[in-house]
């Protein structure tokens, strides 16, 4: 069984941006514990001469023309913004007090 | 006319509409007529598309005034609500999302809209794709027009469930480990996930992108094969997209079911995924199909691809390691939800808006990714996830050596009751394995229907060819499909029940 402890979910959480209610965390560190008990069998067949493939098919610098094509307006970027002031996207402060 | 309108196929429909026996409106109004008629249970729609009609009559007038269209011209289709769309909400099926109206088309969107296709609205989804129900939607889950408190498949359950109730003649749909074949699957209806690369992905809200590929939904093969001409070929957009020319898929299709036979098709069995796990009344469909298959000509031989015993495994490594990347542009910053109390600092505000639009599903993939892609744990994890690829790779191309095409049930079992696996995310993840290793290995592949089970429910076929072979899958699938609806006397959607609605009796169910 993996321990993946209350600790560990909360701390991912945390680097996902996400705040987890208690009972969240409490249900997510026993299901992950045994998702992970199961997809870690990779390792049984993963042997070192193994190489990997992290994409189905090989490209490699995909380059375009480098030509001013036609963008979005600033006011059809705007109009899914939850808040702007027509020039920027509008955000609460970046630091907090502590920091 | 009216009334029989829903029950063509997509390319019959169109033919009447060529030849001007229907117009575009009229097609469009009887299917948003079903729609109102079904959808309050079947659930298959998010958003209807106020604006069809008025796009319907522009297309029938460019017919009237001589213009040459295309042959699908004026025909409805049903939109994956994954898939960008300008003048409707676009969600994924999330909260997250709720509203949003995304400034530019997908691209697949673009082209259909070009090809003049008219828009009905958009399909309902698990959450951001991740899901085998649809019952992770953050909407309500779609129900499946055979039976209705079992579930349509998912991630597109939606788009599947559109097509088997006659709400839409074509849709679109996106597969990352299963999403359109294992839908096709359960209701009787047809999917095909092309070639990763073969259809662009700009403008699909991204779910995993090594695995997404967007494809076609719909009754028959041929009808997949002329959405698929329609929405594939390279796209500057997209730096995944393949540049390569394309055979016409709809011409492999009208050839695959005009020859009658297989003779000369080296049909491969894949061991792995014809025994454990497969429910027998779904084994003995796959059984007669073999048959059927030998007794057209084919040469069956069996095919071991010992990997595949790992590649739900791999696929749950990297999908959430892939979507925990993606599903950062959930922020609250540019686009969508934002959940906001005075005095919060910017990152306070993500994460309560995280935690408030994103469902149950989406946070376990997203903290399992995170988990995956640790230091630490990276290696052992993400690293040998994507060594399998490398084996699952090895695997067909050991397959295809010895056969033309591969098959497998589609999916392991009918449909699920809703509710069944809902509190079990790992029986939800195990039921993949019969889909996924083709998205860990990029080759295209098709689920079509090969029968009804002991519950009289649908049973799903799949065809998996070589990368870029997408055209055997269609010159193959619609013999396959005329075989066998030449033994129960049509396709298998004309064999659903009737749903109950306003206009129908309900004797059917």
């Amino acid at each position: 069984m993996s321990e993946i402890t209350r600790e560990d979910v909360q701390h991912l959480a945390g680097l996902a941006r996400i705040a987890l209610t208690d009972d969240e965390v409490t249900s997510l560190t026993s299901e992950l514990s045994a998702i992970v008990d199961a997809i870690a069998t990779v390792s049984e067949i993963a042997g070192p001469d193994v190489p990997a493939t992290s994409h189905p098919v090989p490209l490699s610098n995909v380059m375009r023309a480098d030509e001013v094509g036609e963008t979005l307006s600033a006011e059809q970027v705007f109009a899914g913004a939850p808040s702007h002031d027509g020039e920027r996207f509008r955000v609460s402060a970046i630091l907090g007090e502590e920091q | 006319m009216t009334a029989d309108i829903t029950r063509l196929a997509g390319h019959e429909l169109a033919a009447l509409l060529v030849s001007g026996e229907v117009s575009s409106v009229e097609a469009t109004q009887a299917h948003l007529d079903r729609i109102a008629e079904v959808d309050g249970d079947v659930h298959a729609f998010l958003h209807v598309n106020e604006a069809a009609l008025e796009q319907a009559r522009a297309i029938d007038e460019r017919r009237a005034a001589g213009e040459e269209l295309h042959e699908l011209a004026g025909a409805p289709v049903a939109i994956k609500d994954v898939l960008c769309t300008v003048g409707m909400p676009s969600t994924a099926g999330s909260r997250i999302l709720e509203g949003w109206i995304p400034p530019y088309d997908a691209t697949v969107v673009a082209r259909l809209k070009q090809a003049g296709l008219v828009a009905l609205g958009k399909t309902n989804m698990d959450e951001f794709a991740m899901g085998s129900s649809t019952e992770h939607s953050a909407y309500g889950p779609t129900r499946n027009p055979w039976d209705l408190e079992r579930i349509p498949g998912g991630s597109g359950g939606g788009s599947a469930a559109a097509v088997a109730a006659f709400e839409a003649p074509f849709a679109l749909g996106s597969d990352t480990g299963g999403s359109i074949r294992q839908p096709a699957a359960v209701t009787g209806t047809v999917g095909m996930k092309p070639t990763y690369g073969g259809v662009s992905r700009y403008g699909a809200i991204a779910l995993a992108s090594s695995l997404d590929q967007v494809g076609p939904v719909t009754r028959t093969v041929l009808d997949s094969a002329l959405i698929h001409d329609v929405i594939g070929g390279h796209d500057p957009l997209d730096s995944t997209s393949l540049e390569r020319e394309w055979p016409s898929f709809a011409a492999a299709a009208r050839e695959g079911a005009s020859r009658g036979d297989l003779a000369g098709l080296r049909v491969g069995v894949v061991k792995e995924l014809d025994s454990e796990g497969i429910a027998a009344d779904v084994q003995a469909r796959f059984q007669e199909t073999v048959r059927v298959l030998t007794d057209a000509g084919a040469e069956v031989v069996e095919v071991s691809c010992p990997s595949f015993a790992y590649s739900v495994a791999a696929y749950y490594l990297i999908l959430p390691a892939e979507a925990s990347s993606n599903l950062a542009r959930f922020d609250s910053v540019r686009f969508g939800l934002r959940v906001e109390q005075a005095g919060q600092t910017v990152e306070d505000v993500m994460a309560a808006t995280r935690e408030a639009g994103f469902g149950a599903e989406v946070k376990r993939r997203i903290i399992l990714g995170t988990y995956a892609l640790s230091a630490g744990y990276y290696d052992a994890y993400y690293g040998s996830a994507q060594k399998v690829r490398t084996l699952i790779q090895r695997d067909f191309d050991a397959a295809f050596e010895q056969a033309d095409i591969l098959i497998s049930p589609a999916a392991p079992t009918t449909a699920f009751k809703l509710g069944e696996k809902l509190d079990d995310p790992l029986a939800m993840y195990v039921n993949d394995i019969t889909t996924i290793p083709a998205n860990l290995a990029g080759i295209p592949g098709m689920g079509l229907p090969m029968g009804l089970g002991d519950d009289g429910l649908p049973v799903g076929l799949q065809l998996l060819a070589p990368m870029f072979e997408d055209e055997r899958l269609y010159r193959a699938g619609a013999a396959i499909e005329a075989l066998l609806a030449e033994r129960w006397g049509g396709i298998l959607t004309t064999k659903a029940p009737a749903l109950t609605g306003r206009e129908q009796d309900g004797a059917g169910r």
